[in-house]
């Protein structure tokens, strides 16, 4: 238990004490049982009263200390190290929180509320009182970070790392590096190519010797944690020789004789049964696709010196402190028959037809068929009434009217006809809207719940669409391609990613960060985090800041050599555990384990991964699991001081004259409050006169001059010449 | 007390990351919501045990409510199933203690729910104002 507590109860300048009564909390609490101080303060957060904070501390041999405010979401982390600074241990430090959840909520009732923050800080007193002095956990960590996914997010990371001295591992399941973009042609809005991006990604990766490239590789299995992850990789071979020579490697690939289908570029050409992706593909060295070349002895024999068919899966470990997950989305496959898709021809998809156009360069000709008029219809697959897909993937818009721009510029006389549901060019993507409305690009809204229907038609494919801007009249559209302009989805190894990693899944089935504006690169799982479009729909752009910023937070944490962790986490009391199994069944993170104990077995929490979410406790029959801070001491004390009776000083008695003339009785003002006294200095001076005088921001002084004024502490005495602005002098 | 006098104590278990700051949200849009009603905010709902929830009641809570994360819960996919788990358990031990399974309710509170929070809280006052208070109903040992 605690026997020296002090408690600190903030005005917040007015927002707290315009409807809690804090002067009276504060000497109700002073009389209270093991508190030895009992303050309230203009504004708890500002540094003079940090720093008396810190001297009442130390003066008083204070053991604990309750700070009643704002959110602790705001502050939190100030006192604690407030706690710090005065040396007492932070988990001896509790924020009550009675602004947004007491003064605000409640300023309808200012006596509830009063009734209610004594409640809370009572409560605070008592957890307070049980809290214990725990110390974070420390943990080395390796300075090594495995990036997943060698796409643009990851390349950019993966260069970001290395280059402020990271090893980084990056692991791509494919052959070549690239993902997506490689797959893309011209990119918006920059108009450069995807496959130059990534050359020019490739080349920065390979000059930095403390990145080891991995192609072909899977995660097999991942043990450990934060600080040390040991994950075993699996590589498929290429089966090429490793000292082939360039030239005949190169003459193989033209002279090899069996062709197959090139998903690369969505079968519409195809492809050797030694290849690159295309010709420019990172790394330079091609892969053997055994299976085609099955048959073909004379040509092997040819080229022996060129393979090695006796290469094998090889599975090689790692060992990173921290993970980074960059392995991006697929696109949306429309099924059979939606939209016409695979049941009426030309129809396809929107990276279908970008790599139709970069093959087709002078005429733009399909199944034997120039094309003339080409419609768009857009969220296919994305903002699902019905469906999963809830979510808008926010850049397929722009890339369809990218590619109408392209097409326009690239052919002649084409048509193209555009059914929306809603334009989502956000940001400068507008100017792309424009540009294709301006070109003659036609735009048709239609309603989600009456979606175009498609049908071929005699010549060409027909399709009838409700136009929602004029009173839903029906039009028909005659196109000889239609592109089903598709969003993003999570990706197929996505569930197995997350098995692998522990990372949560969303609804959507993407990635879940912590909070996606507080903590958007985080996950719940210490050391792993992710970013790019794994996490959600996302253009390119987005996914490079969002893996940058990741690669930021895991320099930070890794640079130390060690990591420091809050001690909230699970722990088991070894007397009463009798090892059902049911906390580890629960467990997502594998963090409890059986272990032999004496003559017992017994649970034991991995401190490194343990994530003090709590959800092995209620599950545990002997009540032998708990986590740090949230025990059932402090959790009931809290219900208890809750409850406890209170009563307050009727002050209502009081006059409103009385109450109005009474000059705020601070212990101690802000400095800046002392700054602007001094600057009036008995005479009396406007806000710009003060601001400049005490080289403050003119914003800040207005803010602190009102609430000065509003506590009696100044007040206004007459307008300047100008009329422009009040003289304020001291009051009293 | 008359049931038109009576303003039903009621507790809220919310999670740090997600339902509390939406909470906090009800405050700073200056919502109105019962004065009664006091937050105890936890990393994850499925953390909680029966014997807070019993606690409370025994302590002279009207209600207990669950502020829970449902699927955005970024600890388990299965959050709602093992917070579910938790009431069904605290209602067994209320209906042995005499106390009304309706006394406790759970929805997801994102962090941007101010209004969805009030007007539960709202919903949940009448329910409670409707069954009384606590004491005349409980039996339990103190």
């Amino acid at each position: 238990m605690k026997e020296k507590i002090g408690v600190y109860i903030c005005h917040c300048g007015g927002n707290i004490s315009d409807y809690v009564d804090v002067e009276e909390l504060s000497k109700m609490f002073f009389a209270e049982e093991n508190v030895i101080i009992s303050k309230d303060v203009m504004f708890a957060c500002a540094d003079s009263n940090q720093k008396a904070m810190v001297n009442d501390i130390k003066e008083n041999n204070l053991d604990a200390i309750v700070v009643a405010s704002c959110s602790p979401k705001l502050h939190l982390h100030t006192f604690k190290n407030v706690a710090s600074r005065a040396g007492i241990n932070p988990t001896n430090y509790v924020q009550v929180n009675i602004r947004e959840q007491c003064s605000w909520p409640h300023s309808d009732k200012p006596k509830d509320a009063t009734l209610k923050a004594a409640g809370l800080i009572r409560a605070g007193i008592n957890r307070v009182s049980h809290s214990e002095s725990l110390d974070n956990i420390e943990i080395q960590v390796k300075r090594a970070v495995l990036v997943v996914g060698a796409g643009v997010a990851g390349m950019k990371a993966a260069i970001d790392l290395a280059r402020l001295g990271n090893d980084v591992y990056l692991v791509e399941k494919d052959y070549f590096v690239g993902g997506r973009i490689a797959q893309s042609e011209k990119l918006f809005m920059s108009g450069q190519k995807g496959k130059d991006i990534i050359a020019n990604l490739f080349a920065q990766v390979k000059s930095y010797n403390n990145i080891t490239l991995f192609t072909g590789a899977t995660i097999e299995k991942v043990t450990g944690s934060l600080g040390n992850f040991h994950v075993d990789i699996n590589i498929k071979p290429r089966y090429i020789q490793s000292n082939a020579n360039p030239t005949m490697l190169k003459a193989a690939m033209n002279d090899c004789p069996i062709s197959v289908d090139d998903e690369f570029s969505f079968g519409f050409k195809k492809r050797k049964a030694i290849y690159k992706n295309y010709d420019e593909a990172c790394p330079d060295v091609p892969v053997v696709d055994v299976e085609a070349l099955r048959d073909a002895d004379e040509f092997i024999a040819k080229y022996a010196s060129c393979f090695d068919f006796k290469q094998q899966d090889a599975v090689l470990s790692l060992h990173a402190g921290s993970v980074l997950v960059t392995t991006g989305f697929d696109s949306y496959q429309p099924k059979e028959g939606e939209f016409g898709f695979k049941t009426v021809p030309n129809v396809v998809t929107l990276p279908e037809f970008n790599k139709l156009m970069a093959l087709h360069p002078d005429k733009l000709v399909f199944n034997n068929k120039a094309i003339k008029s080409v419609a768009f219809i857009y969220c296919v697959g994305n903002r699902q009434a019905k469906g999963e897909n809830k979510y808008c993937s926010r850049q397929c818009c722009t890339s369809a009217i990218y590619t109408s721009i392209q097409l326009n510029e690239n052919y002649k006389n084409i048509t193209a006809y555009h059914l929306f549901r809603d334009i989502r060019t956000y940001g400068k993507q507008e100017i792309l809207y424009e540009k294709s409305s301006k070109q003659g690009d036609i735009y048709i809204r239609y309603d989600e719940k009456e979606p175009p229907v498609v049908s071929q038609g005699a010549k060409s494919i027909l399709i009838k669409v409700k136009d929602f801007l004029t009173s839903k009249k029906e039009l028909e559209v005659e196109a000889d391609m239609l592109v089903l302009v598709t969003g993003m989805v999570a990706r197929d190894d996505s569930k197995l990613i997350s098995e692998k990693f522990k990372i949560p899944i969303g609804n959507d089935k993407f990635f879940n960060e912590i909070h996606p504006k507080l903590k958007p690169v985080e996950t719940v799982i210490k050391g792993v985090y992710i970013g790019g479009a794994c996490q959600g729909p996302k253009n390119i752009s987005e996914s490079v800041q969002s893996s940058l910023s990741a690669a930021a937070k895991i320099n930070a944490l890794l640079k130390g050599g060690t990591v420091s962790l809050d001690p909230i986490i699970a722990r088991v009391n070894n007397d009463l555990c009798v090892w059902c199994g049911k906390c580890a069944e629960v467990c997502e993170y594998t963090a409890i384990k059986e272990v032999e104990e004496g003559d017992k077995h017994i649970a034991r929490v991995n401190e490194a991964i343990c994530t003090g979410c709590g959800i092995c406790a209620p599950v545990c029959k002997t009540n032998a699991i708990e986590i740090a801070q949230y025990t059932d001491m402090e959790i009931e004390s809290l219900i208890d001081g809750f409850m406890q009776e209170v009563t307050l000083t009727d002050n209502e008695t009081e006059s409103h004259e009385e109450a109005e003339n009474e000059t705020l009785k601070m212990k101690e003002f802000p400095q800046i409050w002392k700054n602007i006294l001094q600057s009036i200095d008995g005479g009396k001076k406007n806000i710009p006169q003060i601001a400049e005088e005490i080289s403050v921001d003119t914003d800040i002084v207005t803010y602190h001059v009102m609430t000065m004024n509003k506590y009696n502490v100044v007040m206004a005495d007459g307008m300047d010449e100008k009329e422009a602005s009040y003289f304020y002098k001291r009051k009293n | 007390m008359s049931k038109e006098n009576f303003i039903p104590k009621i507790l809220v278990f919310s999670t740090d990351k997600i339902s509390d700051p939406g909470i906090d949200q009800a405050g700073l849009r200056k919502l109105h919501y019962s004065p009664a009603v006091y937050v105890i905010s936890l990393p994850c709902s499925s953390g909680i045990k029966a014997r807070w929830i019993m606690h409370a009641f025994q302590q002279g809570f009207d209600g207990v409510f669950i502020a829970a994360d449902g699927h955005e819960c970024s600890y388990s996919p299965k959050c709602a199933e093992h917070t579910n788990t938790i009431i069904v358990e605290s209602q067994v031990l209320m209906k042995e203690n005499n106390i009304s399974p309706k006394r406790i309710r759970m929805a997801a509170i994102c962090s941007v729910c101010a209004e969805p929070f009030v007007n539960h809280m709202e919903n949940f006052s009448r329910i409670l104002s409707e069954l009384g208070s606590i004491s005349a109903e409980k039996s339990l040992v103190p």
